[in-house]
C-alpha cells in the first residue's frame, strides 16, 4: 500500500471515528438552538461557532458526517445489490434477458434523476420523523441508483457466461443456478466491489445535491448536503472560514474514497 | 502687451466658464445609466396582463396612470389626470384629464385613451388580473366620453377604494400603431434580450418636470439585467456593477451593512408577512382527530402562544422583521388595527389552554384526550431560507409543549399542489407578499368561497359563524362608499383573526433594499417598487460612481 493509500486510509477511518464519537465530542447535540448566539465565530462553546438559528456547528458536521458516511454506503450496498441481480443474471442468460436488462437500464440512465428524485422526494407521506426521512432518502437513492453498475456487471457477466471454464464447466453438466453461483458469481466480485465503492462517494453528492435543494434530510437532522446548503450566500471565503469546514470534509473524503478505490480496481 | 494678455486670459476664462456650464447643464439633463437586476424573465411587455414581479417592475418604469399611490405617504396624488370624482352612490368615477401630453410615439393623450384601456382591461377574454380588481357585481363597466380631457368610468355595482386601484393601470394609446411600445411614462423599452436583459431608454414626451422646470426624468436609460441568482447579484452589486438592490435577504444585509453600512438600507416593517396555518378542509386526507384539533380555535391560540415570535424576528431576520400582529401589516398606516398586539410568547398559558381542552403530558410528550399522541408536519417551500428557520425554530417551541413537528421542505410546484387542491398536508408555513394598501386587495383570502381561503377554501357557505361574520364584514366594507365605516368592519376582521388565528401571523419582515452611493435621490420604502419608485427623479452622480 502506497503512502498516499495509507493516508487516506487513515483518513476514512479518523472521520469514521470522530463521527461515530459525536455523542462524546458535542455533548450538545445538533438540534439544540443557542438562540442567544446565532452566527456565532468559533469559541471556546462552539469550536466551528454556530449557524443561523444558533446551532453549534460543530456538533451538526460530526453528525451530518456521521449520516452521510453510514447510510450512503447501505445505498450502494442496495444499489449493488439490484445492479447484481439485473446485470449479474441477465448477462448470464443472455439473449433477449440481456437485451431487455440493457434496454431497461439504458431507460433508467436516461431519466432526468433530479427530477425524477424531487418527484419520488414529493409524493412520500409528510408525517415521518426526520431519521425516517433519511432513511427513505438514502433508499430511494439507492433503489434508483442500480442501472449504471447493472451495465457494467451485465457485461461482465455476459463475458465470463461465454468464457472457457464455464464452458467447460456446462460440458461438465453444470447448469443453472448452481453454475451461476460456483463460477460466474465468484468472478463477479472484483467488478461488484469496485462498483460498490464507487456508488458511495456519488451517493454522499446526489444527497448533497438534493440537501442544497432543501429535498434531502429532514430537519433538524444534519447530513453533508444540509451543512453544505449553508454555503448559500457566502459571498467571501475570508469572512467566515469556519463555513467551509463541511466542504473542505467532503472533498477531503471523497478524495480519500477514491485513493482506495484505485486500489480496489486492481483486480477488477 | 499686458493688457491684451489679460483680455486673452478673460476671454479663456470666459470661454471655460461657457463650457462648464454647457457641461453641467449636459450632466444634470444627460443622467446616465441605472443598472439593476431583475430576478425572472418578464412574462409581458403589455401593460394590462401584468402578473408577475419583473414586469410589474416595467410597468411602472413606462406606464403612465390617470393617478399614483405616493410609496412614500401612502397618499393618492394625481397623474394623468389633474382631478377626480366619485359619484354618491360609489359606481361611476369621473377624471378630468391633463392636456398637452403626448404618448412617447408623439401621439396625443385623450379621454379616448383612457376609455381604450378600460374597454380592454374589462374583456373578459384578455384574462387581465388588473381587470380583475376593478369587477364588481354582474354586468359591464362603461365608460362616458364627456369631453378629450373629462371621462366617466361607470361600473354595476360600488366599489370601495376604486381610485387607489387605477394606480394599477397604465393607459394605453387607442390610436397608435406602437400598441404597448407608446407608452405615458418616463421610461419607454427600447431593448429587450430574452434571458438577458431590458434597456428602458428616456421617454422624450415625457410630461413631468421637476422643481426648477427642467424635464424628467433626469436618467438617459435604465438597464434591467435578469439575473435570479442573487449572490451573483450581491457580487456585481459589490463591485459596481448593479446601482441598487430592489429588495435583499437579511442575511445579505447584515453582510452589506457590516462592510458598506451607507449602502444598506432598512425602511423599517414592510406590508408583506409569513404565517402558518393548519388545514381545515373538511374531505381533506388527514386523520379525524387531527382534524378536530386543527379546527379548534383553542389548539390554534396555543400554537400562536407557544411560538416565540420575538426570536423569530431576531434570529432569523437579524432583527429586520416585527412580530406580525394580524393580516394588515402595522406599515400599512390607516388600515392597521392599532388595538390589536402581537401574541406574546407564552409557552405556560398556552400549556393551560391545551389542558383546559383534555391534552395532557405523559412522559414528555403531548395526547389528546383520545389518547392519540401530538404530532404534525408543517411543508414550506424549498429554497425559502427564512421560512426553513422559521419552522425549524417552530419546531423546537412546540418540542417544549410535547408536540412533535416534522418540518418538510417540497418544492414550489408540489407544495402548491399539496395545499390549493389534493389538500394532503397537515400544516405550512409560507407568506403573503401584499403590494395592495387597501384590504380588497385581500378579499379572495377572506372570503369563505375564495380560492385563497387557504385553510379551508371554496366553502359552498360559510362552515364557521366567525367566517360567515368575516364575509359579511369584508363585503360590507368592499360596498361602503363611507371611510369610516370601512375601516370599522375591516377593524373587526382584523380582531376576528386574532380571536380565531385561522392564519398565526409570526413576522412582517423588513423592507430590506441596498442602494449605491452613486444614485441620488433614492429614497427607499416599504411598498413596491421600493428603491426606485421615483425613477423619474433619481440622478447618478459620475464622480461617486467612478470611484467605485
Amino acid at each position: 500500500m502506497t503512502f498516499a493509500r495509507k493516508l487516506a486510509c487513515i483518513v476514512v477511518v479518523a472521520v469514521c471515528a470522530m463521527s461515530l464519537a459525536a455523542n462524546w465530542l458535542a455533548p450538545a447535540g445538533y438540534a439544540k438552538q443557542f438562540r442567544e448566539a446565532p452566527s456565532a465565530p468559533p469559541s471556546r462553546h462552539h469550536l466551528l461557532g454556530t449557524d443561523e438559528i444558533g446551532r453549534d456547528r460543530f456538533a451538526r458536521v460530526l453528525y451530518g458526517t456521521r449520516i452521510s458516511l453510514l447510510l450512503a454506503p447501505a445505498a450502494a450496498l442496495v444499489s449493488t445489490a439490484l445492479a447484481a441481480v439485473v446485470g449479474g443474471l441477465a448477462g448470464y442468460l443472455g439473449g433477449i434477458w440481456l437485451r431487455m436488462a440493457r434496454g431497461f437500464a439504458d431507460l433508467f440512465l436516461s431519466l432526468p434523476w433530479l427530477f425524477l428524485l424531487i418527484t419520488v422526494r414529493a409524493l412520500m407521506p409528510l408525517n415521518v420523523s426526520p431519521l425516517v426521512s433519511v432513511l427513505i432518502t438514502f433508499l430511494i437513492l439507492g433503489l434508483l441508483g442500480w442501472a449504471a453498475s447493472a451495465r457494467v456487471l451485465s457485461t461482465s457477466a455476459d463475458a465470463l457466461r461465454n468464457s472457457d471454464f464455464v464452458l467447460q464447466a456446462r460440458a461438465s453438466g453444470l447448469h443453472g443456478a448452481r453454475l451461476f453461483v460456483v463460477h460466474v458469481l465468484p468472478n463477479l466480485k472484483p467488478v461488484l466491489y469496485a462498483q460498490f465503492w464507487i456508488s458511495i462517494p456519488v451517493f454522499i453528492l446526489s444527497e448533497a445535491n438534493l440537501g442544497i435543494l432543501g429535498l434531502g434530510v429532514a430537519e433538524p437532522l444534519p447530513s453533508w448536503g444540509s451543512l453544505l446548503r449553508e454555503l448559500e450566500g457566502l459571498l467571501s471565503f475570508r469572512e467566515e472560514p469556519w463555513r467551509l469546514v463541511p466542504l473542505v470534509l467532503l472533498i477531503v473524503v471523497m478524495t480519500s474514497f477514491q485513493m482506495l478505490l484505485s486500489n480496489e480496481e486492481v483486480p477488477a | 502687451m499686458i493688457g491684451r494678455r489679460s483680455l486673452f486670459l478673460q476671454l479663456r476664462c470666459f470661454t471655460l466658464l461657457c463650457v462648464a456650464l454647457t457641461t453641467s447643464a449636459a450632466l444634470a439633463q444627460n443622467g446616465g445609466e441605472l443598472r439593476f437586476c431583475l430576478r425572472s424573465e418578464p412574462k409581458t411587455f403589455d401593460p394590462l396582463l401584468v402578473d408577475d414581479d419583473s414586469s410589474l417592475s416595467i410597468r411602472y418604469l413606462t406606464g403612465g396612470v390617470l393617478v399614483r399611490v405616493n410609496r412614500h405617504t401612502q397618499e393618492l396624488e394625481p397623474e394623468l389626470a389633474e382631478s377626480w370624482k366619485i359619484s354618491n352612490d360609489g359606481k361611476v368615477i369621473t377624471f378630468k384629464l391633463r392636456r398637452g401630453i403626448s404618448f412617447s410615439d408623439g401621439s396625443p393623450f385623450s379621454s379616448e385613451d383612457v376609455a381604450f384601456t378600460m374597454h380592454r382591461l374589462m374583456d373578459p377574454t384578455l384574462h387581465s388580473s388588473t381587470g380583475d380588481a376593478f369587477r364588481s357585481g354582474s354586468g359591464a363597466v362603461t365608460t362616458k366620453i364627456i369631453g378629450p380631457d373629462q371621462i366617466s368610468i361607470i361600473f354595476p355595482a360600488p366599489i370601495a377604494g376604486m381610485e387607489r386601484l387605477f394606480d394599477q393601470v397604465a393607459i394605453m394609446s387607442a390610436h397608435s400603431a406602437k400598441k404597448e411600445a407608446a407608452v405615458l411614462g418616463p421610461f419607454v423599452v427600447a431593448e429587450y434580450k430574452a434571458g438577458s436583459s431590458v434597456l428602458l431608454r428616456r421617454n422624450p414626451n415625457y410630461w413631468k418636470k421637476d422643481s426648477q422646470g427642467r424635464r424628467l426624468p433626469h436618467l438617459d436609460s435604465i438597464r434591467l439585467d435578469i439575473q435570479s441568482n442573487r449572490d451573483v447579484e450581491m457580487l456585481r452589486f459589490k463591485r459596481g456593477e448593479l446601482d441598487l438592490i430592489n429588495v435583499i435577504d437579511s442575511d445579505y444585509f447584515d453582510r452589506l451593512a457590516a462592510g458598506s453600512p451607507g449602502l444598506a438600507h432598512d425602511a423599517g416593517p414592510s406590508l408583506d408577512s409569513d404565517f402558518m396555518w393548519f388545514n381545515q378542509v373538511a374531505n381533506a386526507p388527514i386523520p379525524e382527530y387531527k382534524r378536530a384539533w386543527f379546527r379548534s380555535t383553542n389548539f390554534r391560540r396555543a400554537i400562536s402562544q407557544a411560538i416565540n415570535r420575538d426570536d423569530l424576528s431576531r434570529v432569523v431576520f437579524g432583527g429586520h422583521a416585527q412580530p406580525a400582529v394580524g393580516p394588515v401589516s402595522a406599515a400599512n398606516k390607516f388600515w392597521f388595527n392599532s388595538q390589536l398586539k402581537a401574541e406574546p410568547h407564552r409557552p405556560d398559558a398556552a400549556m393551560q389552554r391545551l389542558q383546559a381542552v383534555g391534552f395532557h403530558l405523559q412522559s414528555g410528550a403531548l395526547f389528546d384526550k383520545g389518547g392519540n399522541p401530538v404530532e404534525f408536519s408543517i411543508v414550506t417551500n424549498a429554497g425559502s431560507k427564512p421560512r426553513e428557520r422559521m419552522a425549524v425554530m417552530i419546531q423546537e417551541d412546540l418540542g417544549k409543549l410535547g408536540i412533535k413537528v416534522n418540518v418538510v421542505t417540497l418544492d414550489f410546484p408540489s407544495l402548491i399542489e399539496r395545499i390549493s387542491q389534493k389538500f394532503n398536508y397537515e400544516a405550512a408555513v409560507l407568506g403573503f407578499r401584499n403590494v395592495d394598501l387597501d384590504p380588497n386587495g385581500q378579499m379572495n383570502i377572506w372570503l369563505s368561497s375564495a380560492e385563497d381561503h387557504a385553510w379551508n377554501p371554496q366553502q359552498k357557505s360559510p362552515e364557521t359563524a366567525w367566517e360567515a361574520e368575516i364575509d359579511r364584514l369584508m363585503r360590507m366594507q368592499a360596498s361602503a362608499a363611507d371611510l369610516k365605516k370601512r375601516k370599522e368592519s375591516f377593524d373587526r376582521v382584523q380582531e376576528i383573526v386574532a380571536e380565531q388565528a385561522p392564519f398565526i401571523y409570526l413576522v412582517n419582515p423588513n423592507a430590506l433594499s441596498a442602494v449605491s452611493k452613486s444614485v441620488e435621490g433614492a429614497d427607499p420604502g416599504i411598498l413596491s417598487p421600493q428603491t426606485f419608485w421615483n425613477a423619474e427623479r433619481l440622478t447618478l452622480n459620475p464622480a461617486t460612481r467612478a470611484s467605485r
